[in-house]
């Protein structure tokens, strides 16, 4: 039951998205800002990109991400479908998940896309296994984007929730965007081993999957 | 006010007297850092106590999940509050004493980062509980402390591991401390404790005495007696 009500609202969303493009658009728009921004702020070398892309890329991964959590409660207001849902029988962990998926999704779009455009702007040619860059970008996206679609339920109840999200993830988000520089610069550069690193990314998405699902219920009944 | 709070009052001002005594007078100066290294004895001693707060915080955030407890809720704003201000007054000690010492203001060591990452989540903390809707308040404070807390071992783990790749500056002494430092330590850390107490005492006080106001504001509301709104 909960599994086809989180497919059901995961298909909702993606149809959605698929009419209108307004997160995809407004984070793809938003990345390239970043990176062009970026660029013209640092002027790096093929070398010095190597050392500082991990950081350039998640940074801007990290704000446009942003940009589509925002959005995904706010279509459920319009309308009182949120309440709708509340009084619902259906289990708030299905609706969680299915956001969380959409979101993933979403974002790992953007950062198919986005990748190819920092490899010409940035001249970047990777020195390390290159392989486990997918899972690293898998892993990454997991982490902002649970805590991320937790915490934008969260500021849909605050006064100036545009700006209340990243007030909330960026804190708590700092281990997992550590976690994710230091690997993609490690797999660029091609020195150490990124074990450390993925395994902490792991653990973190464990760790806060656990939390989100545990308080989820709990946040969006709070009246 | 209370008797009995001025009575602690005056209890807290003696021991933080007598604790600045030790530090200043007492305490021996340390060999190579010499009079610097006194800042030592307001440092630790309010770590310990922010640390402590922002535990108590954590309790009481799980308790009001758990009872829906009025009073918890009433902690964990107070603790947070009290716990970021001490917290505050490590972030700036430290780095005074970094300056002399390692001769830089800061480092991306794994306590001092950590530290910083637990007062910006703690920030965060009280933003939330500003920005959001006095009903709903209580809940989302509450889940936030939960994710706080679960974040700083990954934080300091992260970071401890980050940093250990590259040099960094010496901790200063790695020996044993003098027995006088020892208890111009301990004694200032009492000091501080029973200092963040009574403030935490007055703020939780002044909490309750804010929901007994709005709760009669509601129910004068309720009743239709308009006149006591003002």
């Amino acid at each position: 039951m909960s599994f086809r009500l989180a497919g059901v609202t995961l298909t909702k969303d993606l149809r959605l998205e698929w009419r209108s493009k307004d997160a995809i658009n407004s984070m793809l728009f938003f990345s390239l800002l970043v990176v062009v921004i970026f660029s013209f702020a640092f002027e790096p070398t093929a070398e010095e990109s190597r050392q500082i892309a991990g950081g350039l890329i998640w940074t801007a991964f990290l704000f446009a991400a942003v940009v589509a959590l925002n959005q995904t409660w706010s279509r459920e207001i319009r309308n009182q479908v949120l309440d709708a849902y509340r009084v619902s029988p259906a289990p708030p962990n299905a609706l969680f998940l299915a956001k969380v998926f959409g979101n993933f999704l979403f974002v790992t779009l953007l950062e198919l896309l986005m990748t190819p455009l920092f490899i010409v702007f940035y001249d970047l040619r990777a020195l390390g296994q290159v392989w486990l860059l997918p899972l690293l970008a898998a892993l990454g996206t997991w982490a902002l984007v649970v805590n991320g679609t937790f915490f934008a339920a969260m500021s849909l109840r605050t006064r100036s929730r545009e700006v209340m999200l990243p007030l909330l993830l960026f804190p708590i988000s700092i281990p997992a965007l550590l976690a994710m520089v230091q690997a993609t610069r490690i797999i660029l550069v091609g020195e150490d081993s990124v074990r450390f690193w993925m395994v902490l990314l792991a653990v973190y998405d464990v760790v806060f999957t656990s939390v989100c699902l545990l308080l989820f219920e709990t946040v969006l009944n709070a009246e | 006010m209370k008797p009995g709070f001025v009575l602690a009052a005056v209890v807290v001002f003696l021991l933080l007297t007598y604790g600045l005594y030790q530090a200043l007078e007492v305490a021996p100066t340390e060999q190579t850092m010499g009079d610097v290294q006194r800042i030592f004895y307001y440092h630790v001693p309010s770590a310990w106590t922010a640390f402590l707060l922002f535990f108590v915080n954590f309790g009481a955030s799980i308790w009001y999940l758990v009872r829906r407890n009025p009073a918890a809720d009433a902690v964990a704003v107070t603790t947070a509050e009290v716990g970021v201000v001490f917290c505050t007054i490590v972030l700036v000690t430290g780095p005074l004493w970094a300056r002399p010492v390692w001769g830089i203001w800061w480092t991306w060591d794994a306590r001092l980062t950590s530290t910083l990452v637990l007062w910006l989540i703690y920030v965060s903390y009280l933003m939330l509980r500003r920005f959001s809707s006095d009903a709903q308040t209580p809940v989302l404070a509450a889940a936030l402390a939960i994710f706080g807390f679960a974040d700083v071992p990954l934080v300091y783990l992260s970071i401890w591991f980050f940093r250990t790749q590259h040099p960094q500056p010496v901790v200063g002494g790695g020996g044993s401390l003098d027995p006088r430092m020892w208890h111009a330590l301990l004694i200032n850390w009492v000091a501080f404790l029973a200092f963040a107490l009574l403030v935490c005492w007055l703020r939780y006080r002044l909490e309750m005495l804010k929901r007994a106001v709005e709760n009669a504001h509601a129910a004068a509301a309720l009743t239709g007696d308009s006149g006591s709104r003002r």
